[in-house]
């Protein structure tokens, strides 16, 4: 139990810090130049993952935790991006369908 | 449909710095945790207090926004960003509030002695409630104001 709780050290918590900020940096820097319009959806969401990821298993230590907890964090996570990308598709083919109902 | 649209009203500068001053905070809470768990009270107020400072410069940064918000004429009734916005928003930031309560509440445990080592684990707590605080943060932050 005791090595499972094991917390991380400063230096570990000043690094994810570092990287947490050169991540926000680049997300900002993403938006404002014009190359990456085109892919900036799937940049931006990468990036902000990274970052939930680092706080998730260093600043809320899952990493250094039971895996159990990993298991009840990471299914309701699925779960709900399932259920939002379901929504998505949802309305966006109910758009699609709408659009061609008033083209025909 | 009518405006302000995101484009026209979001500050994009002005958001990241309430950005970095979270993960700032975030930060400040782990080493306050850290402290707390070495025996160091010291630092364990400074980190604590520190914490719950850098969440009332983000609350005063929100104000701010939902003030200017406001008189350009976005509201929770103009259009459907202005309703989503606010509720998202508003709701993270008195999350972001009952945090900052907590954090003063811890502080002035401290401050009287009550907390130390031996009760760490609140500490512990009171931090995995703030980085989750943070977390929705960040998906905010992408989500509403980058991916506009």
């Amino acid at each position: 139990m005791s090595e499972e709780h094991k917390h991380p050290s400063v230096d570990v918590y000043l690094r994810v810090a570092a990287a947490l900020v050169i991540l926000t940096v680049l997300e900002v820097g993403a938006f404002y130049v014009p190359a990456f319009r085109p892919v900036l959806v799937p940049v931006l969401l990468v990036l902000s993952a990274a970052k939930f990821a680092l706080v998730v298993m260093f600043y809320m230590h899952l990493k250094a935790d039971n895996k159990f907890f990993t298991f009840l964090f990471g299914a309701p996570l699925l779960l709900a991006v399932g259920v939002m990308a379901a929504l998505l598709f949802l309305f966006f083919g109910a758009l699609t369908l709408r659009g061609a109902a008033g083209a025909g | 449909m009518v405006g302000p649209y995101p484009h026209e009203i979001l500050n994009i500068p002005f958001t990241s710095v309430s950005t970095f001053d979270l993960l700032m905070s975030s930060l400040m809470m782990v080493l306050a945790l850290a402290a707390v768990q070495r025996g160091d009270m010291r630092w364990g107020k400074i980190w604590l207090f520190s914490t719950a400072l850098l969440g009332l410069v983000f609350l005063g940064g929100q104000v701010i926004e939902f003030t200017e918000f406001v008189h350009k004429g976005l509201t929770m009734s103009t259009n459907l960003f202005g309703c989503t916005f606010f509720v998202l928003t508003g709701t993270h930031g008195a999350h972001v509030a009952i945090g900052v309560l907590w954090l003063l509440t811890l502080w002035v445990r401290a401050l009287q002695g009550k907390l130390g080592p031996a009760n760490a684990m609140t500490v512990e707590i009171s931090g995995l409630y703030w980085h989750f605080v943070d977390v929705v943060w960040i998906i905010i932050f992408t989500v509403v104001y980058l991916i506009q």
